[in-house]
């Protein structure tokens, strides 16, 4: 079911998202997350209570009292009677919460005077999990890193990574998530391709988020299908498909687009579960790049709404642009701009500005006859460069030869400057 | 009175052969402070200055000038001790100079002083250069006198007699011989970059000032920090960017001179951003600072630079554009200075360009020097002569150092470290025990 477009935002129709759906397809505390985000961001009334709706149901199944109160603010007594403080729920959730703080340390406590190891490691997990529900993320890291002196076979350290993984997602510390995932790349038989998948994904996501998208368009295309649902308290099929098909688009050059993504089977199977992105990325490989800029104005705002994608999208969609400007323009000697514009359907003055930026920049080797408005390719004179790279290179040679031999003979007479040893009173 | 009538006589007697002008020189070093002494005696000393001969007895002359010329001196006997030491420096022998280098350069800056005073600064430049000259052992020395001579020619604007001193490469330093000073090196390297940028050579000035930015230190230095705040605006004309300091600073003046100038490097970055109007408030905003550091001149043509600069990038991107575009994009006032500006830059050989004004565009040009003609077969002929020649300098110095105590004995030392494969021979130049 496709909800309609509200008053909210005016204009064009475009897609709107299922919130239901969308909720659906992740599970734990992202899924709250998200529903939040999308609350926040989306311009849509209707949309937002959807998803604060949404909310509130997940979170009175969950311990979470915080998010409970935060939730309730955010609705602020829109969604009628049935959605407000409760407070009883609050307070009994909260003393079940304290009761079971205290069992899982005492026991934790036991199992360390017993100093079995494995029983400390099912402690400490316990109790990380347990902070994770109650939603302090802070001390679920804390107890999770802390399982790591305990682990003793590679399956457990796995278990640890991934853990540590999860939390720091919801913490933004990417930089401990690349750590992790190198560490647990690292183990030794670590073969089952779920949590290869996984740990794929991890790195993929680090790497957007520190904006390095060639490396996780990389990664993300490498993912094995089998990453299913697995992850979903992450990241679920369709975000893989999204977030790798948008970097590879911004940042591969064409021949590892082809290689890498349309002829690669298994990123084919997640192509499949967003077909609009798998337009796209074919649309851009056969050179129809109205339809492509089309297509990719369409999905903006719903991507947007996305946690990890919506500061990216903007970096991305500039970068997609100027590939499709770029490789437009690379088989032809001379260029019309006119028919230029019409292609990417836009005015021949903007159209000439942008292409200003992108010769300035050295992305394009042409020049622009603005008299006739057409773009001329220019190949450097390789014999007139060299000759004039020749007599800089000689005269730089001269000027620093000459300095540091006059340099030497300084040194040599010891003529450094010196503080004066005359103090005048 | 009387000990100098004899000290006269014993020059005149002394000044025949080497021997005799050893043995003098230790003379005139004894009785030199009570030359000094004799200041006030003006009159006498003027009396013996005329019974000597400066181009025989120039040892002695020169001591004697000497004292005359470390007293006051009033106004009308300041016309007098310029016009002696004119002639003197004129006429005086070589060798009998060397002898005593810091007394010449004494003589000098105070007649430099002197002239300076009587507000003819002119009058000295002939002098001085004669008496580097004579002070240089070979055209590679530097001596005091260089940045005296600099100072002078700046101060009566004769940009161009500068050039001929500045023109040779200075690699010799020696102390001994020219009684040198870091100092004086430094006021050289000052001075000449601002005689370079009087005469728009903006590639040497910005060489001389790195020198003087570079030249070892233990502390900072007043003319670092001056010559550092050329630079920057210098190599901002020259080349629209500030490099970084070079690894070989000393670390005394990496640390801190960019502190010491904080409007020049603010100046900078607002240039890199390359809008023309910010620059203006950054000039506006520190007028003050460049006025006092008497830069206001060349800010003013950073700024003009700017334009330039602009309107090249514009070559690179367009074959053709239409005057009112160029105006914009470089934020000129109207198409008629952008017309002027391009005819400019045209007339100058900065672009190539032609001005089509019925339609009021302008069509950028290649380059159309196309390297095959004999001047540049000639251009690169003398380069690669100059360079052959630089390669025969290092190769000399190489050896210089290898042959020298200090390096051996630490190579030496070291000797059970090195793999024997690896290690290099010995040159054997300097250690034959025939």
């Amino acid at each position: 079911m496709e909800g309609v477009n509200e008053s909210g935002s005016g204009g064009a129709w475009s897609e709107q998202l299922d919130v239901e759906a969308y909720g659906g397809l992740y599970r734990g505390r992202t899924r709250i997350v998200r529903l939040f985000f999308i609350a926040d961001h989306c311009k849509s009334r209707s949309l937002e209570l959807d998803a604060l709706r949404l909310a509130y149901k997940d979170i009175t199944k969950g311990e979470n009292t915080a998010m409970f109160k935060e939730v309730v603010e955010k609705i602020g007594g829109r969604l009628g009677p049935s959605f407000v403080l409760d407070q009883d729920w609050i307070d009994s959730v909260d003393r079940r919460a304290a009761q079971r703080l205290e069992k899982l340390e005492m026991e934790l406590n036991g199992y360390k005077t017993n100093l079995i190891k494995e029983s400390i490691r099912m402690g400490y997990n316990d109790l990380g999990e347990f902070h994770y529900g109650r939603g302090d993320l802070q001390q679920a890291f804390k107890c999770y890193v802390r399982t790591r002196d305990y682990c003793t076979t590679s399956k457990h350290i796995i278990v640890m990574c991934l853990n540590v993984i999860l939390v720091s997602v919801e913490l933004g510390h990417f930089v401990h998530v690349s750590n992790y995932v190198s560490k647990a790349e690292q183990t030794p038989d670590v073969q089952d391709p779920t949590i290869l998948a996984k740990l794929k994904c991890a790195a993929g996501l680090a790497y957007l988020e520190s904006k390095k998208y060639k490396l996780a368009a990389r990664k993300f295309v490498e993912t094995n299908f089998e990453l299913g649902s697995s992850l979903s308290e992450v990241i679920v099929p369709q975000d893989v498909a999204t977030y790798g098909g948008l970097c590879a688009l911004a940042s591969f050059d064409r021949s590892e687009l082809k290689y890498k993504v349309i002829d690669n089977i298994t990123f084919r199977n997640f192509l499949e579960l967003v077909p609009e992105v798998r337009e796209l990325i074919h649309d851009f490989y056969a050179s129809r790049y109205a339809s492509c800029l089309g297509c990719l104005q369409k999905l903006k705002p719903n991507l947007l709404l996305d946690i990890h994608l919506y500061d990216h999208v903007e970096t991305l969609y500039e970068q997609i642009r100027h590939k499709a400007l770029i490789q437009y323009t690379n088989p032809f000697i001379s260029v019309d701009l006119n028919t230029m514009a019409n292609a990417f359907t836009t005015t021949v003055a903007g159209l000439e500005k942008e292409l200003a930026a992108l010769i300035m920049e050295n992305q394009i080797q042409a020049r622009i006859d603005s008299h006739n408005k057409i773009l001329y390719a220019r190949h450097a004179d390789q014999r007139n460069t060299t000759f004039q790279r020749v007599l800089q290179t000689g005269s730089e040679f001269q000027r620093d030869t000459s300095a540091m031999l006059l340099r030497a003979n300084l040194t040599r007479q010891d003529f450094t400057v010196r503080a004066s040893k005359k103090q005048t009173p | 009175m009387d000990s100098l009538e004899v000290l006269v006589a014993q020059v005149q007697a002394l000044s025949g052969s080497t021997d005799d002008l050893l043995h003098l020189h230790g003379l005139l070093k004894q009785l030199d402070d009570s030359l000094q002494q004799q200041q006030q005696h003006h009159q006498a000393i003027q009396q013996c200055l005329l019974q000597l001969d400066p181009a025989k007895h120039s040892l002695g002359f020169l001591y004697f000038l000497d004292a005359f010329g470390s007293a006051d001196i009033s106004m009308d006997q300041s016309e007098s001790f310029i016009s002696t030491s004119a002639t003197f420096i004129n006429a005086s022998s070589v060798d009998q100079v060397r002898m005593a280098p810091e007394k010449f350069t004494n003589v000098c800056k105070r007649m430099r002083d002197e002239t300076i005073r009587v507000q003819r600064p002119i009058r000295a430049i002939s002098p001085l250069h004669i008496a580097i000259r004579k002070l240089q052992p070979s055209s590679e020395y530097l001596t005091p006198l260089h940045a005296d001579l600099l100072q002078i020619c700046l101060l009566a604007k004769c940009y161009k007699a500068a050039l001929s001193v500045l023109d040779d490469d200075i690699f010799e330093i020696d102390q001994k011989k020219t009684g040198l000073t870091p100092k004086d090196f430094l006021l050289f390297c000052y001075y000449g970059g601002m005689a370079y940028v009087g005469l728009k050579r903006f590639e040497k000035a910005l060489e001389l000032f790195q020198h003087a930015v570079t030249a070892p230190a233990f502390v900072l230095n007043a003319i670092v920090v001056e010559s550092y705040k050329k630079y920057v605006l210098v190599s901002l004309i020259q080349n629209g960017q500030v490099p970084n300091l070079p690894k070989y600073t000393p670390s005394v003046t990496q640390r801190n001179v960019k502190s010491c100038a904080p409007d020049y490097v603010e100046f900078a970055s607002v240039y890199s951003t390359r809008n023309i109007g910010d620059l203006k408030r950054s000039i506006l905003a520190h007028e003050e600072v460049f006025q006092k550091d008497n830069n206001l001149g060349l800010a003013k043509q950073v700024v003009s630079s700017l334009y330039k600069r602009n309107i090249q990038r514009l070559t690179q991107t367009f074959l053709t554009l239409s005057l009112q575009d160029i105006a914009e994009t470089v934020q000129l006032e109207s198409p008629k200075d952008a017309e002027l500006h391009i005819l400019q830059m045209i007339q100058k050989g900065e672009i190539h360009a032609i001005i089509n004004q019925k339609d009021g565009m302008v069509s950028f040009l290649e380059d159309p020097e196309q390297y095959k003609t004999r001047d540049i077969a000639q251009q690169l002929h003398g380069q690669i002569q100059k360079i052959i020649g630089l390669a025969k300098k290092i190769r000399f110095a190489d050896e210089q150092v290898s042959c020298d105590l200090a390096y051996l004995s630490k190579i030496g030392r070291d000797r059970p470290n090195y793999d024997p494969e690896e290690f290099e021979v010995v040159p054997q130049k300097g250690f034959t025990n025939l």
